[in-house]
């Protein structure tokens, strides 16, 4: 079985993950103890730097008693010699028993899945998927929230190209969850994931106004808008400034309110709403370490 | 009294009920668009009426008769199309494009950042999505492909 896409994954396969990951928290935390994975190996390989998603994997393997081995700095490896994935990936199936990979370009995982008879995770390919992600949003929503139905979750930021929110929205969407877009017009969703949310029978709102739409909102999910995307630096500092968390705007907020943000944040999320009821995002970092134990344990087997 | 514009072909291939403005993306599947390879005559006609609904182009091609591989092309472009083989004035087979299921290593994917526009040894690969109008997703990176004709390889 391999995760490439969160549409790999069917309802009942997403609910499965996450009861396994309630599982898991104790193991992740270090109040137990598991050998559930004793001798299987899983190979990461990072062709872009990672810091989260790289660790949270290895920790929870290594949580689950299993071991890790990387593919080392890529511009020391065979890569910078030129060699093909393919090649890459044949070589990496045969000293592991899992991979998993984050690649810069789109569909490098699900030619990494072609080519490897063992498992293979995408942590990430380009501006992709990242459906590791896309689970541990969704953990951390239901852990905190109980139940998706009637969720009011309000997307800020870069949507159009942050590769978190476009699969976060479809799956939130397939619980029945209720979308706000948050985003200059030029970031805002692309019409495809909107399509998308609507098939599902979503009705998602699209605005430019966070302060319009926080009063209504029991998650606010914040990506990170990146400098490159605009020509001139007068431009983004107006719009990151717009949509800039902070005490003032968070005033407005229901009391329950969770804040979000797959994190590495910049100056999105004022650091002083970290110690507020709101700032979840680290509670959410935390996450990635069941979650990921849970699909680990799920495609390898292994008793706790 | 029946008018032709363009005369009968004793053999080859008349490619019929090419969606209007399609024909000139059809000669460059046939490898025809600047008459390259032809020998005998190729002769187009750009929006004439169509029995079947509205307008139509045709392609015809004389003392030729069209590969599998071009005629699973032409589908992704003119999924309407008939294919009618002409032997000594007649018309020896006829049938219709067939769009299939998957499309491998027919179009290169539209994604500049896809891993099959990398160096890697693998097909560009299309699930369709819809017949027609043609819409292709690339497996592997999940987009869609835009400007199929222009992608084809």
């Amino acid at each position: 079985m391999d995760i490439v896409s969160i549409r790999d994954l069917s309802r009942e396969q997403i609910e499965e993950v996450m009861e396994r990951s309630e599982r898991m928290i104790p193991y992740a935390r270090g109040e137990k103890a598991s050998k559930a994975l004793d001798g299987k190996i899983l190979a990461t390989l990072f062709f872009e730097p990672s810091t989260r998603t790289r660790m949270s994997f290895e920790s929870a393997m290594m949580r689950l008693g299993g071991r890790i081995t990387d593919l080392g700095v890529p511009s020391m490896s065979s890569i910078s010699k030129g060699e093909s994935l393919a090649d890459t990936i044949r070589m990496v199936e045969v000293y592991s028993d899992i991979i998993v990979i984050r690649h810069p370009r789109e569909g490098a995982a699900r030619l990494a899945a072609r080519f490897s008879s063992k498992p293979v995770i995408n942590a990430g390919d380009g501006a992709g998927q990242h459906p590791t992600q896309t689970l541990l949003d969704l953990f951390t929503i239901k852990r905190i929230k109980k139940d998706f139905n009637k969720l009011n979750v309000v997307m800020v930021g870069d949507l159009k190209y942050g590769r978190t929110v476009h699969s976060l929205a479809e799956a939130l969407s397939s619980f029945g969850v209720e979308l706000t877009f948050v985003a200059p017009a030029a970031l805002q969703m692309p019409k495809e994931t909107v399509r998308q949310v609507e098939r599902m029978g979503g009705r998602p709102k699209l605005t430019n106004r966070l302060e319009e739409t926080i009063a209504d909102a029991d998650v606010l999910y914040v990506t990170r808008i990146q400098k490159e995307r605009f020509p001139d630096l007068a431009e983004y500092q107006k719009v990151a400034g717009m949509y800039r968390v902070d005490r003032r705007l968070l005033r407005e907020a229901k009391s329950d309110l969770i804040v979000l943000h797959p994190l590495p944040r910049v100056d999105e999320i004022d650091p002083e709403v970290d110690g507020t009821p709101h700032a979840k995002y680290f509670e959410q970092a935390f996450n990635g370490v069941p979650v990921r134990m849970a699909l680990l344990n799920l495609v390898l087997g292994g008793e706790l | 009294m029946k008018e032709f514009k363009v005369t009968p072909i004793r053999n080859g291939t008349v490619i019929d009920h090419i969606e209007c403005g399609m024909a000139l993306k059809v000669l460059r599947i046939i490898g025809m668009a600047d008459g390259g390879k032809a020998q005998s005559p190729v002769s187009v006609l750009m929006h004439v009426p169509s029995k079947k609904e509205g307008w139509k182009d045709v392609v015809k091609v004389e003392d030729r008769e069209l590969d599998p591989r071009e005629v699973d092309k032409i589908a992704l472009i003119a999924p309407k199309a008939t294919i009618n083989i002409i032997r000594d004035f007649n018309v020896a087979e006829k049938y219709n494009v067939k769009m299939p299921e998957r499309v491998v290593g027919k179009a290169r994917c539209s994604n500049p950042n896809c891993i099959t526009n990398q160096n890697e040894p693998v097909e560009p690969e299309f699930v369709v999505e819809s017949k027609n109008p043609p819409v292709l997703r690339c497996v592997y990176c999940d987009r869609q492909l835009d400007d199929i004709a222009g992608n084809l390889l």
